[in-house]
């Protein structure tokens, strides 16, 4: 059961480590002050999140692993986080809207999550769920505020909830690993996440009267590794200094 | 005096590398010291879980403990139970308010989305009349307020629980 183990806390810690540097891709290009410091606030606890697996992992793997060597020496193929992630920041709606379906979806899976078996997972989520409380209000207050806000900005963030819209199936994916991990009470079944996290999207649409995109086709493949074309070029950078000075240090 | 009670003692020393009125005890970060025959062991927690200044607790406490001639010190990071700005001690909040910045408040459930605003004092005048500027501030920890009465902007030391 380890290698089930190591892949799911691959999963949660990738998730984390990804949108961290998506959202830290907009460090002094943030439309103002407060909301620069705010997507760089957000994205340092989603790396906080990934370390704390991370070194799980190393910890799981033994030899000469550590957490820098999870993080900088794998390829896209051995990355399991949930698509959404990796897409592109876009403009400032697309990345509220992105963090929006994320912070949702932690929300409810983490407040679950912590009362997990393996006590280094109930850790990560017991320890998360209070930053993601914020995350959550966050991205929520932006899109009803862009949602009732002027008539472009409702054109904006509404064409962002309907392109995105696609890549939440994937986030409830789950892989043969994690339903064994399930069953021994260490994992939770997403299918219950499911309609917790509907009925808060629909709630928070509601309030910035907008729509809720229509179901249809859903993208997925991350939870077998399989990624879009962002993915690597999001790891040339993230991972640049690793590759080029192996084991270099600050 | 014990070791283990000097230590406790040194590390009052300590400062908070970011807000360094605080020491690390004020904070209610350290949860542990342990004495044994070959080592000393130190268990901390990390305020928020990217916070860069975890790294540089392990190191300050180290070097002062060095101070003391000790450098078979191991800090360990304890993840559960999660740290709480309950954990910070009422020394700690007076030293905020002197500080400048605002101690946390009694926020009410954070789990409810729009969940009421509440009255964050300010730390210069006490007024109560203050509004939020940003939930997101200089550190993960704080967010920005202003004073209505008095108009100064302040850190606010964000209710963690
Ligand atoms: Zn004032």
């Amino acid at each position: 059961m380890k290698n089930e183990l190591i892949n799911y806390c691959l999963r949660l810690g990738d998730s984390s480590l990804i949108l961290g540097q998506r959202l830290a891709e907009w460090c002094s290009k943030g439309p103002m002050l407060e909301e620069d410091i705010a997507l760089t606030n957000i994205s340092l606890d989603f790396f906080g999140q990934s370390r704390m697996l991370y070194s799980y992992i190393a910890e799981l793997k033994g030899g000469d692993e550590t957490e820098d060597t999870v993080a900088f020496r794998r390829n896209e193929r051995e990355f399991y986080n949930i698509l959404l992630a990796e897409r592109p920041n876009g403009h400032f709606g697309d990345t509220i809207v992105r963090s929006f379906f994320v912070d949702a979806f932690n929300f409810h899976h983490y407040s679950k999550l912590k009362e997990s078996k393996d006590s280094v997972i109930a850790a990560f989520a017991e320890k998360s769920l209070k930053e993601v409380v914020y995350h959550l209000r966050h991205s929520s207050e932006w899109v009803i505020r862009l949602g009732d806000g002027t008539e472009e900005s409702k054109l904006k963030v509404q064409t962002s909830l309907n392109e995105l819209w696609s890549y939440t199936g994937d986030m409830f994916d789950m892989n043969d690993g994690d339903h064994l991990l399930t069953s021994e009470g260490i994992a939770i079944d997403l299918e219950e996440i499911k309609p917790l996290w509907n009925a808060t999207i629909e709630s928070v649409l509601k309030r910035g009267k907008l729509d809720l995109p229509e179901s249809k086709y859903m993208q997925k493949g991350s939870r077998n590794a399989m990624h879009s074309e962002y993915l690597g070029h999001l790891l040339c950078e993230m991972q640049y200094i690793q590759r080029a000075y192996p084991n270099s240090q600050w | 005096m014990s070791l283990e009670k000097n230590i406790w003692k040194w590390l009052e020393k300590v400062p908070d590398p970011e807000i360094p009125v605080l020491s690390i005890l004020d904070l209610g970060v350290v949860r542990s010291v342990k004495v044994n025959d070959e080592e000393i062991l130190i268990e901390i927690t990390s305020t928020y879980s990217g916070c860069p200044a975890t790294d540089v607790f392990i190191a300050d406490i180290k070097s002062e403990l060095e101070k003391h001639n000790l450098t078979n010190v191991k800090v360990q990071m304890k993840y559960s139970p999660a740290w709480t700005t309950d954990w910070i001690t009422d020394k700690g909040r007076v030293k905020l308010k002197e500080f400048g910045i605002a101690p946390p408040v009694n926020e009410p459930d954070k789990s409810i989305l729009f969940a009421k605003s509440f009255v964050v004092p300010c730390p210069k005048c006490d007024s109560d009349e203050t509004h939020l500027v940003s939930q997101f501030g200089s550190t993960a920890c704080k967010a920005l307020y202003q004073c209505d009465s008095c108009q100064e902007p302040y850190d606010y030391f964000k209710c963690l629980r």
